[in-house]
């Protein structure tokens, strides 16, 4: 889960980040109000949005006056931002952040992974803050300094240091640096992160560091125990689909094409993705309804799908291990009874008790094309996608 | 010899008594896993499909002398009968449970390393189907009768698309000697590269098909790994070529986040360690028949 840059700044100042006073807003009033309480001659205006490369798409304004920020907000509020991070239907922006404008001396990037090699935190710092780390590796690759995080013991003192020299901070300004960086790993560990990313950390002219710009992602998997974490879900920034799905314990993700998937197994509906794009077809969505595929899951899956106005057709690709095909077609058969689906239907039932779930199908009197393997599957469901009428007919003569 | 598991294997099954764990120890029972004990706190003395069940692990270790687990414990508290396992003297365990804390990962993997490795348990999983060897044991929640006992050693992430492959393989005939799942999470108990080390000294594996997906460093581990050291044949897939950057794929794992982490840019990494890699998911048994011949 993402969270936006005002909480994620929050949540670190709370482990010891130092952050430039800042405030929220709802509104370009309230975003002029704001600054007039910070005080100051200069703020920058921040659109909320779950998505890097906002200063390039418009998202980050230097304001010195009201109706600097008043017109700055008006661009702002109620529109999408498209950065490249966004994909090209842009997130809404419905907060701004208004924070009192720093003198910037240096700029250092400071992101914390959960590193897969290792499989342990890894510390990335680079001297060249303000780039994104793709450009940095790309670009600078020398400038990273790395450091892996023992978990019995946690961030030490030493590795602290190292990172803070090794990034040609100033002695005086070492222990404020190791504060910082004892935070952002208290913060990771103790709230279950998978990221935290400042960029830019800067060092003022005045002989502080701040966290300039935040962002935090947690793990779905242990938002359990952090209900205060859970809580900061600002499900405008979700594909609909996508917040939907997630209500009802479903794992999809929407995408550009029109055959609409409804699998078990992440894996297989990975694979099953991919057979269709070799068929020819475009897969509108993942979904992964998971291992007890009951008649109720199956149908809130269908409704899910069809929810997507660009599905013109639908493949359901089931291997039944743990759930058996007999319960996943009645499943089936339920669903299309009660939901209206008016786009051609190919199901592909293999595994446990197959031929029981397939006499299940053929008796419904339903219009379900069937298919046994994975490739017949894909093929007749873009066959029944592309309108070629003719495949249509042939493909439905086959059953 | 089949790795990890085989007939006379003694298994106990931690969290027995929950719906799925009961379901699977009669579908294990019935497959001919030995199954010798459950372990849920509090619920010693009990019975489950005529199998004892005992308070902690190694009480359930001490009477009936188990060298496996299968952990089907709920989230919160699985990493912590994963650790349990280990310090009872546990010699394999598979964690089926999906949705584990990265991070509580990260202290299992750790709390392992307090044991000498010729000692060390093997973890495979967390968010896997289980280990099969075909016609000995099945620890896990596969459906056994889609495996024909053989010479293929499968590891994989996922558990039903390592299902399609054996279909695929005993559609033609060709059986399995073992069906390892390492599960679909970032962190799990033991990569490809472990698995394809056992593959390379079991007698009874003449081939190796490996399955993954996008996300992580592990496939791209394993082809440097199979280049050097492995001398049986590869035959690998690489799920999601559809799946878009930077998005979570259902497994926690699955999720290109960095250079390498795409299906394609794995195929090519794999190709040019001389892996054969299946072009898409419907023709993993024709590959792995093909490179039999």
């Amino acid at each position: 889960m993402d969270i936006h840059e005002y909480q994620a700044k929050d949540v670190l100042s709370n482990f010891g980040v130092t952050i430039a006073p800042g405030a929220l807003a709802y509104s370009p009033e309230q975003a002029a109000y704001r600054a007039r309480e910070l005080g100051g001659d200069s703020w920058v205006v921040k659109a909320q949005v779950h998505a890097g490369g906002r200063g390039k798409a418009g998202g980050v304004k230097l304001c010195q006056s009201d109706q600097e920020i008043q017109a700055a907000c008006e661009g702002m509020f109620g529109k999408k931002l498209v950065t490249h991070q966004t994909g090209a239907q842009g997130k809404g922006i419905y907060r701004v952040y208004v924070e009192a404008a720093v003198p910037i001396e240096r700029e250092i990037y400071l992101g914390l992974v959960l590193d897969r090699s290792s499989q342990r935190v890894m510390i990335v710092a680079s001297q060249e803050g303000g780039m994104e780390i793709e450009d940095i590796s790309v670009e600078k690759p020398d400038s990273i300094v790395r450091s892996t995080v023992e978990p019995a013991v946690g961030l030490q003192e030493f590795q602290a240091r190292e990172i803070s020299f090794a990034l040609g901070i100033e002695p005086p300004l070492v222990q404020q640096m190791v504060r910082t960086l004892k935070g952002c790993y208290r913060a990771f560990r103790d709230l279950d992160a998978t990221m935290v990313e400042i960029n830019p950390l800067v060092i003022t002219g005045d002989g502080r560091i701040l966290a300039l710009d935040a962002k935090m992602t947690f793990d779905d998997n242990a938002l359990f125990r952090h209900p205060q974490i859970a809580e900061l879900r600002d499900k405008s920034q979700e594909d609909p689909r996508e917040s939907r799905a997630a209500d009802r314990g479903l794992s999809y993700v929407g995408l550009d094409g029109n055959i609409g998937c409804i699998v078990n197994g992440a894996g297989l509906a990975m694979a099953t993705m991919d057979t269709i794009k070799l068929a020819g077809g475009e897969p509108a969505n993942f979904l992964d309804i998971g291992g007890g595929a009951t008649p109720e899951r199956v149908a809130k899956a269908f409704r899910l799908v069809m929810s997507d106005q660009n599905v013109q057709a639908v493949l359901v690709n089931i291997f039944a291990g743990i759930n058996r095909c007999d319960w996943v077609a009645e499943g089936v058969v339920q669903a299309l009874k009660e939901v209206q689906i008016d786009v051609p239907v190919v199901v592909r039932l293999a595994g446990t008790n197959v031929q029981e779930g397939q006499r299940i199908l053929a008796k419904s009197g339903l219009p379900i094309i069937r298919a046994t393997t994975l490739m017949e599957a894909a093929e007749r469901a873009v066959g029944a996608w592309s309108n070629d009428l003719k495949q249509a007919t042939r493909v439905r003569a086959v059953q | 010899m089949s790795i990890f598991i085989n007939r006379d294997t003694r298994v106990i099954v931690q969290g027995i008594t929950g719906r799925m764990a009961r379901f699977h120890t009669k579908d294990m029972l019935e497959y001919g896993t030995n199954v010798v004990a459950g372990v849920v706190p509090g619920k010693g003395g009990e019975t489950v499909e005529g199998v004892p069940v005992f308070n902690t692990v190694k009480d359930a270790v001490s009477e009936t002398g188990a060298t496996a687990s299968l952990v089907f414990v709920p989230p919160p508290f699985a990493a912590d009968s994963i650790m349990e396992a280990a310090d009872a003297g546990i010699q394999y365990c598979v964690c089926i449970t999906d949705g584990i804390p990265a991070q509580d990962m990260i202290q299992v993997k750790r709390y392992m390393m307090r044991y000498p490795k010729e000692k060390r348990m093997v973890l495979t999983g967390p968010n896997c189907a289980g280990t099969i060897s075909p016609g000995k044991a099945l620890l896990g929640i596969m459906p056994g009768h889609i495996y024909l006992q053989g010479n293929v050693g499968i590891v994989g992430r996922s558990g039903t698309l390592g299902y399609e492959a054996a279909a695929q393989l005993k559609e033609k005939g060709i059986g399995v000697s073992t069906s390892v799942g390492i599960g679909g999470d970032p962190i799990n108990g033991s990569s490809f590269k472990d698995i394809l080390t056992r593959f390379e000294k079991d007698d009874e594996t003449h081939l190796i098909a490996m399955i993954g997906e996008i996300g992580g460093p592990q496939e791209a581990e394993a082809a440097a790994y199979i280049r050097d050291h492995i001398s049986k044949p590869v035959v690998a897939y690489v799920a999601g070529l559809t799946a878009p950057k930077g998005r979570t794929m259902g497994h926690a794992g699955a999720i290109i986040s960095a250079f390498g982490e795409s299906a394609s840019e794995k195929v090519e990494i794999l190709n040019a360690a001389g892996v054969t890699v299946a072009e898409n998911p419907a023709v993993i048994g024709e590959t792995i028949a093909s490179v039999m011949q």
